[in-house]
């Protein structure tokens, strides 16, 4: 198989969608020329011209309402929202128009969106360009959280989330578009609400998604070398969220530990717990549940700061071991 | 029509004559009867809606346009049934004038399975999805983001059709407003922007809250062209709308609406009225927009009172057989209440 980046996966998604349904186009600031803030949509504006690479005024709201508003009558927008920071400026749309249509209005509309938004700190952006708000997105009913770790996975679940008939709010990691993985050649998709084991291992479950499901690998490498067996479960999709898969590797395992970059308070680590803790997994518990998450700060500016804000993979080390020595 | 807190002239032809105006309009005698008979059915269904609230058959809250009906009927009139329609939550008014079932209203503000919304919705959230009635919102000025991407989605899709997004002078101040006449603007979409100057958002004097009105500086400002019409002149709103909806129709850009006129019940049920005078309330009935249109019907004898208390036993019986719809139509299965959440 051809090894692509994730960020050529989020474009190739969408580029052979809007090849194959001509209702599907972009739109969002600086898409065209620019190709991006992240430079995922570079070459889309050649291929497909102004009416379909639809570049807008600095309008997050009006963004989000208009993607909204020609969802409602037919079309398959994809909005690119610059940072997932600005999905801030467009909740109303997003949440009390998009996400509620349906319901409101008795299953007669549809809104069939994709917002794709740029999440996550490492940049040095600080506060205001490097937030992880899955859990405020995941609160809301009638939106889809959909949250990749690798290229394979972001075409797959893309082309699933355009298809989609509800808004979906696509999270990518800026810090993985670099990264490089498999992608078939084929035509492929994954359905949404369908977790993935990334690592087998018997010791313990450590659910993560997004750059942390990198971090967690690696630390299952270093432990593994310790005789710490460690199975990785990726949501891929935070909503809805595959509690099944996630309760049978616990209930093989016997330990959880969930990891994100969101902060800790009200973070979806603790949706994850209580969900198992309503399942038979529960009995099987050896530890207690763990999180670990970002600190409940403002994403700092200074590097060290920085870091020291999320987990790293020396923290998921050191988190793992005191779980499976039973230092809790 | 009594001082009115926007000092502005209107742009809608004022002549007394009404049959004069109706040829100009190309409106015939059948024409104004059917406005006057649906401003009646409108005033009528939302007494009746009063009533049944009072009466504690309606919960929730409700809106109610009554004094309104000039914009809603001048406005509905002028629509196609293929125009995308985005509604304000003192909506009952446009979707009755834009031919909404009244049986389906009354049935959703008794929150039946019957309702336009199966009871999931309420008098607030009113929407004909496959008639291209996109809703009613239950946020001042949630539509106008809304209507941007229709615009766009009709230009994208080649349809011949325009979107027409009504908000009050309340959502005149919301800075989405800015952002959707911006981007209609720059991409000439088909919007009709429609603001239906009731000079009170809730209980805030359109004059005292807004920098500067009539509105449509605010979208000539944007490069959009902006009228500003007597609402209570249904003839007036009918003539003005024509043109804006033709503006957008013929693909010259989007355009903007401002219609004075005034509400005579509360802003919501819970509305005491303290911050408007019995006097102001009484000076505006007198301008009344159903009362003048009978007046130059009358005197015109486009109408006789014979058959003004024909149409009203009509609209009585009509709306009475719609509350019995409502009323013997099922609630909602509480087993269902997750339904519909996603596609």
């Amino acid at each position: 198989m051809p090894e692509i980046t994730y960020r050529q996966a989020v474009k190739d998604a969408m580029v052979e969608e809007m090849r194959r349904d001509e209702r599907v186009f972009l739109i969002g600031e600086d898409i065209g020329t620019y190709g991006g803030a992240f430079g995922v949509s570079a070459g889309m504006l050649e291929e497909f011209g102004p009416e379909r690479i639809v570049e807008t005024p600095i309008s997050e709201d009006a963004i989000v309402g208009a993607a909204a508003g020609a969802a409602m009558i037919g079309m398959r927008p994809i909005a690119e929202i610059m940072f997932m920071d600005f999905i801030l400026l467009a909740m109303e749309p997003l949440v009390n128009q998009a996400a509620k249509a349906r319901y409101m209005f008795g299953g007669k509309a549809t809104v069939p969106m994709v917002i794709r938004m740029p999440s996550g700190s490492g940049t040095g952006a600080a506060a205001q360009h490097s937030q992880s708000l899955e859990t405020i997105l995941m609160h809301i009913p009638g939106i889809k959280v959909v949250a990749p770790s690798t290229p394979y996975d972001v075409k797959g679940l893309l082309i699933s989330s355009i298809r989609d008939l509800n808004p979906v709010c696509f999270v990518e990691h800026k810090l993985l578009y670099k990264e490089k993985g498999e992608v078939p050649d084929e035509e492929y998709t994954i359905p949404l609400g369908v977790a993935d084991i990334k690592r087998e291992g018997s010791d313990i479950t450590v659910v993560s998604s997004g750059i942390m499901v990198h971090k967690s690998l690696k630390a299952s490498e270093i432990l593994a070398d310790e005789g710490i067996s460690v199975e990785v479960v990726d949501p891929r999709t935070l909503k809805p969220l595959d509690v099944d898969t996630i309760s049978k590797s616990v209930k093989k395992t016997g330990r959880m530990l969930v990891v994100h970059e969101a902060v800790k308070t009200a973070g979806w680590a603790g949706e994850i717990m209580a969900s198992i803790s309503e399942t038979p997994a529960w009995d099987y518990l050896d530890a207690p549940m763990r999180r670990l998450a970002g600190k409940d700060v403002p994403i700092p500016y200074n590097p060290k700061l920085e870091a020291a804000a999320v987990p790293q993979v020396d923290d998921i080390v050191q988190e793992i071991r005191a779980i499976v020595h039973n230092k809790y | 029509m009594p001082p009115t807190k926007v000092d502005a002239k209107f742009d809608n032809e004022k002549t007394e004559d009404v049959l004069t105006r109706a040829e100009k309009l190309s409106l015939s005698k059948k024409d104004l009867v059917e406005m006057y008979r649906t401003m009646i059915k409108i005033r009528l269904f939302e007494e009746m809606a009063d009533k049944l609230y009072a009466l504690g058959k309606v919960h929730g809250t409700m809106h109610l346009s009554a004094g309104q009906e000039g914009v809603a009927v001048g406005t509905g009139t002028v629509m196609h049934d293929t125009d995308y329609l985005l509604n304000h939550h003192r909506g009952h008014g446009h979707f009755i004038a834009s031919g909404a079932d009244i049986d389906k209203m009354m049935a959703e503000f008794l929150g039946r399975e019957t309702g336009y919304c199966k009871g999931r919705g309420g008098s607030m959230h009113i929407a004909d999805v496959d008639a291209n009635n996109l809703g009613a919102n239950g946020i001042v000025g949630g539509g106008i983001h809304l209507a941007a991407g229709v615009g766009l989605a009709i230009k994208m899709k080649e349809e011949d059709n325009v979107v027409l997004v009504i908000f009050g002078d309340g959502a005149a101040n919301q800075g989405i407003l800015h952002e959707s006449f911006n981007m209609a603007a720059i991409w000439d979409l088909p919007v009709v922007y429609l603001c239906e100057n009731n000079q009170y958002g809730m209980s805030a004097a359109v004059t005292r809250v807004s920098s500067k009105v009539p509105f449509k500086g605010r979208a000539e400002a944007h490069g959009i062209p902006g009228y500003f019409v007597d609402g209570n002149d249904v003839l007036g709103v009918y003539e003005i709308m024509k043109n804006a909806a033709e503006h957008a129709r013929s693909r010259k850009g989007p355009v903007f609406v401002e219609a004075m006129t005034y509400r005579y019940f509360g802003h919501s049920k819970s509305d005491r009225n303290l911050y408007r005078t019995k006097e102001e309330i009484q000076a505006w009935k007198e301008e009344d927009p159903i009362g003048r249109f009978e007046t130059l019907l009358l005197d015109a004898k486009v109408i006789t009172d014979a058959d003004i208390d024909e149409i009203y036993q009509e609209m009585n019986q009509a709306i009475d057989e719609a509350v019995s719809f409502a009323e013997n139509s099922p609630e909602p299965d509480p087993s269902d209440v997750t339904e519909f959440v996603y596609a």
